[in-house]
């Protein structure tokens, strides 16, 4: 690759699977909004064209030789971006929900406010449209229960779009959450009294393709990532040091 | 009673046996059948001994004793089977991380200059 350039080098990734009915036009936004910033699609194993069609729009395509999950399909494009000494990362996902334009002000901030993460929200400033009714029920319920646990109000916790510096990088790199790993990243890095901010962003409707997140699932979403947050808080840290 | 305690003999003797086959025919690592060997044989000492069984179901306030050993069957698998989670969690980390480092190597080694591939093969 794509080795980092310029003062604050800035690397966009994607993760995708089965998304070949878009990732070709978001690679495209982003590399519009942010011409000259290299673009990594991971590509987690799809059994259709995402990774030839990413590769053909002009993105660099990490592909993995199964099917991880989301958690491992974006630890793997930290990891790489950790091992070619970016500063900067920001987490666009590829269903084309998040507005390319958008990854400027999340760069803006984590460039300014020095927090190791950024978090584009739906609910600051915004009125979370785009976003079922089981799903913003879900958030309200996490909102509660993160506010204690990081000391701050967080209003979009389940948002993918997310920037990330190199401080972070370093910690997503060895210990990343697997599955839905949004909430529990948060509580990941509030274990390493790091800081987060949000900034006010878009979300737009799925280009193509479905959410993996059904309303069957919902329940079984919640429940996995309230054991997870807990867990996180408890976590022993000395089995992931062997990894 | 001892139908009971027949049946589990016979059940721990077939466990063994399967579970050395298992091992001769390379399906289960030698590393992995020790906690299947370790409950079987427990279970076929347990059912061969009344006099223990009889003393735990005392211990237990089981006025019969052959509960006693069912209450030890239950314990003693969800000991493997807690073990063979650890296990199949460890697995599972090692699995997803040398997935990233393939990919990640993979990646790597796509982007190496054809040019500089064939210099670095002697080719």
């Amino acid at each position: 690759m794509m080795a980092p350039s310029g003062e604050a080098p800035l690397l966009i990734i994607v993760p995708a699977y089965n998304e070949e009915g878009a990732i070709a036009q978001v690679v495209r936004e982003i590399q519009e909004a942010q011409p000259g910033v290299p673009v990594l699609v991971i590509d987690d194993c799809s059994v259709d064209s995402t990774a030839a069609l990413a590769r053909r729009a002009g993105a660099h395509v990490l592909s993995l030789p199964h099917h991880l999950g989301l958690g491992g399909c974006v630890q793997a494009g930290y990891k790489l971006a950790y091992e070619l000494g970016y500063e900067y990362v920001i987490r666009v996902d590829g269903d084309g929900q998040h507005d390319p334009r958008d990854i400027q002000k999340i760069y803006e901030v984590l460039l300014k406010s020095r927090c190791e993460m950024v978090i584009g929200s739906r609910f600051v400033n915004g009125d979370g449209n785009h976003t079922s009714l089981a799903r913003s029920l879900g958030i309200r319920l996490f909102r509660l229960i993160l506010r204690p646990i990081l000391g701050k109000p967080v209003r979009d916790p389940t948002s993918g779009f997310v920037g990330v510096n190199r401080a972070a990088l370093a910690v997503f790199s060895r210990s990343f959450p697997l599955e839905y790993p949004e909430i529990e990243a948060l509580v990941v890095l509030q274990r390493k009294a790091f800081r987060f901010e949000e900034v006010p962003c878009q979300m737009r409707p799925r280009r193509a393709g479905k959410s993996s997140i059904t309303a069957v699932k919902s329940f079984y979403y919640i429940i996995h990532v309230l054991l997870g947050v807990f867990v996180n808080i408890l976590k022993y840290e000395g089995r992931r040091k062997r990894g | 009673m001892d139908r009971l305690l027949n049946v589990m003999t016979f059940f721990s003797v077939s466990l063994i046996a399967l579970v050395l086959f298992s091992v001769r025919r390379s399906h289960i690592r030698v590393e992995y059948s020790v906690s299947w060997l370790g409950a079987a044989v427990t279970l076929l000492l347990l059912s061969r001994s009344r006099n223990t069984l009889e003393w735990l179901a005392s211990m237990l306030q089981l006025t019969y004793a052959p509960l006693a050993l069912l209450f030890l069957v239950l314990l003693v698998f969800l000991v493997v089977f807690y073990r063979f989670s650890v296990i199949i969690s460890e697995l599972k980390d090692a699995n997803i991380a040398l997935a990233q480092k393939v990919a990640i190597l993979e990646y790597r080694i796509e982007s190496v200059p054809n040019n500089e591939k064939v210099k670095s093969t002697g080719a």
